[in-house]
């Protein structure tokens, strides 16, 4: 709330000074209904097969004759499990030369890979919102970016840590037993008011990108731990330690191929420090068979050090990828991914496709398989999981 | 004396300058009027301007992009240009960075708005279409002189004016999606009026037509309209350029991305 203040009482003072407008108050964002059809019947009984919902994202934005900004965008869904309200950004970019400082509540992505994001910390993950991961937060930053001739220096201050959502217990899919979000705990005695800091250094070098970065503070990945709710049931506590995590994210162009590479080392969480990784490719074939369409190829290995105490589903997966951009007027695509773990049996299949219908609206589908899970794969909870869902999107 | 020597020298030489020029080869000619055209647009520094993307299918059917572009002139190497995306809404904000290199393949960076993401992509694979567009990323990105091999076709009217026909070649064959094109360039001013674009086996593939051309700065001559129209498979994209300004005074640090980030 401090932040937010602070953030508007900003925006009133440069507001006056800056006077001219170059994008005046202008509205936007988008709308959209969704239907989600499980395949299988629901392990908990809780649950149910179908599920409908509606999300609303608009976006206002101002931006005054030096560059200078603010942005304020909420976002809402309201579904009988997962509604859920958060402020996706409320924002002043003081525009300077050539830095750029930006205060308040804003979103921040780090990395290249496309499977798993390691070294994008910034934001907590919005796991309500989908499973991929890619749904963030909005979180609370002072931000200052430093372009220089040798590359670029990015510094965060995060006074305000935001908890991760999980799906409740009429969620689906969920984890056997429920995450209490009510009740997480801190191994800082700040908790929730722990500042947080981050550093990122970042460059272009001829066909290299390549970031590095340091982040210190409350962990986004909270350790699971079994607990008793109040009213006594058997429940997940979040637990979130004060962690260091240095990341290195590189990329490199050669003709067609991109290569990708993600590591991490964290120390603060669990009794050892680990180190986790992602590396792969992707590669692109355009016009294939003689139509204007583009096949593009990805894969990724991805290694957890941690293997079975890890705290995420990937730690010894490979994961490939196809990626059909149709180049037609609907900019019609497709993305069919399939994680493979390599211990265990269990596959995940993803598949994302979407085009546009007339000039405003976009259709999405995405379906979800896991498939061959056994019990000791962290994705067991969500063997009986595997659904389709629709989406329907006006943009305004 | 000496002095009329030297006068009679230059002018004996510039009697000798046409035959010069004739004596050339075809294909030193056409790189010729390649670089003169090339000088000629020299030292606008930058501009930017709004572009109207019209998409007709074989039906006739239009879709319509709106897009906004932000170009810097550099010195020794390829222009530095911003590409936003307005329109369709569900693309806004997306936009591409691109450093064009007169040799190498040029850099470039796509922003994803909804993930806040800026991704290096391979410019690469030059013949894929923009956007769903007939302009392919070879077509719309900066024409550097140093790109074609050229071959000098002889002279034709067209549209009422006299022009060049020139042939040119992209140097980097196995990525291009053709093998060659054909530009008519008017004598008086060095402006590209027309161009047919052949693909990999020699077939006729598009035509490329630019009209309403208009003087900046009373200098640099910018079109109102291009036409592609694709030969094979019955559609066409129009783009209506608009709103060119230049000389903003824009920087290096309105190329980078940072700036990209911030494309509205």
């Amino acid at each position: 709330m401090k932040a937010l203040l602070a953030t508007i009482s900003l925006f009133f003072t440069f507001g006056l000074i800056n006077g001219s407008v170059a994008t005046a108050h202008e509205i936007s964002g988008y709308m959209a209904v969704e239907g989600r059809g499980f395949l299988g019947d629901p392990l908990y009984p809780e649950q149910k097969r179908n599920n409908a919902s509606v999300a609303i994202q608009p976006e206002y934005y101002h931006e005054w004759e030096n560059g200078s900004s603010f942005t304020f965008s909420p976002f809402a869904r309201l579904d009988s499990r997962r509604s859920h309200f958060d402020v996706r950004e409320l924002n002043y970019l003081w525009l300077g030369d050539p830095w750029e400082l930006r205060i308040g509540i804003g979103k921040v992505f780090w990395g290249v890979t496309e499977f798993v994001h390691l070294v994008d910390i910034i934001n907590q993950t919005d796991l309500v919102e989908s499973l991929d991961g890619e749904d963030k937060l909005g979180q609370p930053m002072v931000y200052l970016s430093l372009p220089m001739d040798w590359g670029t220096i990015d510094l965060f201050v995060l006074p305000y840590f935001r908890e991760r959502t999980f799906p409740g217990r009429d969620g689906r899919p969920r984890s056997s037993l429920v995450v209490d979000t009510d009740n997480p705990t801190y191994e800082s005695p700040e908790e929730e008011r722990q500042v947080d800091f981050a550093v990122r250094y970042r460059h272009s070098i001829g066909d290299w990108e390549i970031g590095l970065s340091h982040f210190t503070g409350t962990g986004r990945e909270p350790t699971l731990l079994p607990g008793s709710s109040q009213s006594g049931d058997l429940v997940l506590t979040p637990f979130y330690e004060q962690i260091n995590q240095t990341g290195l994210d590189l990329q490199l162009i050669t003709g067609g191929w991109l290569w990708k590479l993600e590591t991490i080392y964290r120390a603060g969480q669990g009794d050892d420090d680990f180190f986790s990784g992602a590396f792969g490719f992707e590669y692109t074939f355009s016009g294939v068979f003689g139509t204007p369409a583009d096949v593009g190829m990805i894969a990724e290995y991805i290694r957890d050090e941690r293997d079975e105490e890890a705290t995420t589903p990937l730690q010894s997966d490979v994961a490939v990828g196809l990626r059909l951009s149709f180049n037609d007027a609907a900019t019609s695509e497709m993305l069919i991914g399939v994680m493979q773990d390599t211990k265990t049996s269990a596959r995940l299949i993803t598949v994302e496709a979407s085009r546009r219908l007339g000039s405003s609206c976009k259709v999405n589908l995405e379906i979800y398989v896991f498939s061959n899970v056994p019990p000791e794969d962290a994705l067991y909870d969500l063997r009986a999981d595997d659904y389709v869902q629709l989406e329907l999107t006006y943009y305004f | 004396m000496k002095q009329l020597k030297l006068t009679l020298k230059l002018s004996l030489i510039l009697l000798l300058l046409p035959l010069v020029v004739a004596a050339q080869t075809p294909e030193e000619n056409g790189l010729a009027i390649a670089q003169e055209a090339d000088r000629r647009d020299a030292g606008f520094g930058d501009f930017t301007a709004d572009i109207l993307m019209i998409l007709k299918n074989k039906q006739g059917r239009e879709k319509i992009r709106k897009i906004r572009i932000q170009t810097l002139e550099v010195e020794g190497n390829g222009d530095k240009s911003l590409t936003i995306f307005d329109e369709p809404r569900d693309v806004k904000g997306t936009a591409f960075l691109t450093f064009s290199h007169k040799v190498r393949n040029d850099d470039q960076w796509l922003y994803l708005p909804a993930l806040k993401r800026v991704k290096r992509i391979s410019s690469r694979n030059k013949s894929s279409s923009f956007v769903g567009s007939e302009f392919a990323y070879e077509d719309i990105s900066s024409q550097e002189v140093e790109k074609y091999t050229y071959k000098r076709l002889g002279d034709e009217g067209y549209d009422g004016q006299d022009c060049f026909v020139i042939e040119r070649y992209p140097v980097d064959k196995k990525n291009s999606g053709y093998k060659r094109q054909v530009a008519w360039i008017d004598k008086s001013e060095y402006r590209t009026l027309k161009a047919n674009y052949y693909d990999r086996k020699g077939s006729l593939l598009k035509t490329l037509t630019i009209e309403g051309y208009q003087k900046y700065l009373d200098k640099y001559w910018r079109a109102d309209k291009m036409n592609m129209v694709n030969h094979q498979n019955g559609k066409s994209t129009k783009l209506v350029w608009s709103n060119y300004k230049f000389r903003l005074g824009l920087k290096d640090r309105d190329f980078n991305k940072n700036s990209l980030r911030r494309a509205r």
